[in-house]
């Protein structure tokens, strides 16, 4: 499982995950606070100048997750262009690439150990009102080694649906790969109950 | 406990591995993802509250930065994108999809679950992803609504589809429909 933390280590990878997630909050409350064009000019160039700062490979794969934006990109600038407002159109695509840079940038200067970290902290209230988090670390490990476990079983239905139909594999296949997750979900809940349970004193 | 656990944390793991899946373009040219029918299956398979927390789980899990969005998108980008109120909106309609089967009972599961995925999926799914599209790009809320049209015959094959998986699992195995148990 490949997170999307950059392996291109930069300065802000140290800095405290907590901090950098609370500082993206009030940045990107603020961006739809400023009306100027300009400011969103500098903002963007500023965000632009951090993604190259770390190199090409970084500036690469930083710029790779903002592609996504371009139908956007070019839906509001048709549209800006046809009712003649042509400097809104530029402030809200600013605005918008903006918004999203900031925050990939923080997913790729932040490691996963860290951010599950600030997940924990932020369930310490709900831990004091008697709550079980550590639940919730339980299933967070248990989705990242079930995702490739499936991924293998979904290869592998298809592959017998392939070798025994002429016909590209269909939404049908859907039905046995569900009985098949819910099958593996009864192991592991009967492991998870075999090694002790996931709260000593709750249960039966 | 332990059960609820793993039902959860497999389901997150399924909506994941439905977005590896290769998008499937309609005749019109609007790809369709099979993401979404992961939301829908969770509310109607797992019920309300199960079905919310397995997708909120898995939208924890992008969020932290895992690349489990269909196309291998993920981190907090998404969620500030203009289709943020999608993401938003996903544990939301798998709460109302699962109350909705949970309630409603005269009907067949099948037709129950379509319509169950059309009012969470689709009406609802749909108006807070537009909120948060009009948000993003400065658009009206009519203007927005117009840009999103073209997906809806998608989904709606997805709620016919999410009704027909269900209601074969629970002829397969009627016990794993936990949404009617």
């Amino acid at each position: 499982m490949i997170s999307l933390t950059s392996p291109v280590k930069t300065r802000a990878h140290d800095w405290p995950a907590g901090l950098k997630l609370a500082g993206l909050c009030a940045s990107t409350l603020g961006l739809f606070y400023i009306t100027s064009p300009y400011a969103h000019l500098a903002i963007l160039l500023t965000i632009l100048a951090a993604y190259a700062a770390p190199g090409r490979a970084f500036l690469r794969s930083g710029l790779r997750a903002l592609k996504v934006l371009w139908p956007f990109i070019v839906i509001v600038g048709i549209w800006q262009v046809v009712i003649g407002e042509i400097a809104d159109g530029l402030m809200i695509v600013m605005r918008m690439i903006s918004a999203v840079a900031l925050a990939n940038l923080v997913s790729m200067t932040t490691r996963l150990s860290d951010m599950i970290a600030v997940v924990s902290w932020l369930s310490t209230p709900l831990r004091k009102l008697g709550m079980p988090t550590q639940v919730l670390e339980i299933a967070i490990a248990l989705v990242i080694r079930m995702v490739p476990v499936l991924m293998g079983k979904g290869t592998r239905l298809t592959e017998s649906w392939r070798a025994r139909a002429t016909r590209r594999p269909s939404w049908r296949l859907v039905l046995p790969f569900t009985l098949l997750a819910l099958d593996d979900a009864d192991h592991v809940g009967d492991a998870l109950r075999a090694r002790g349970g996931l709260t000593s004193e709750r249960e039966n | 406990m332990e059960k609820n656990v793993a039902l959860i944390a497999l389901f997150a793991a399924l909506i994941a591995v439905l977005g590896l899946i290769p998008k499937i373009t309609l005749g019109f040219g609007v790809p369709i993802t099979a993401q979404s029918l992961g939301i829908m299956l969770a509310g109607a398979v797992l019920g309300s509250k199960r079905g919310a927390l397995a997708v909120l789980l898995f939208l924890l899990l992008v969020a932290v930065g895992l690349p489990l969005l269909a196309g291998g998108r993920g981190g907090l980008g998404v969620f500030f994108g203009p289709t943020g109120g999608f993401l938003f909106s996903w544990p939301v309609a798998a709460w109302l999809i699962g109350f909705i089967v949970e309630k409603w009972r005269q009907p067949p599961l099948a037709v129950s679950v379509f319509v169950a995925s059309i009012l969470g999926g689709i009406v609802l799914s749909y108006a807070m992803g537009i909120v948060g599209l009009s948000l993003a790009l400065g658009k009206s809320l009519t203007e927005s609504t117009s840009l999103m049209l073209v997906f809806i015959p998608g989904d709606l094959i997805k709620a016919a589809v999410a009704g027909a998986l269900t209601s074969a699992l629970a002829k397969a195995r009627p016990s794993s429909v936990l949404s009617r148990a």
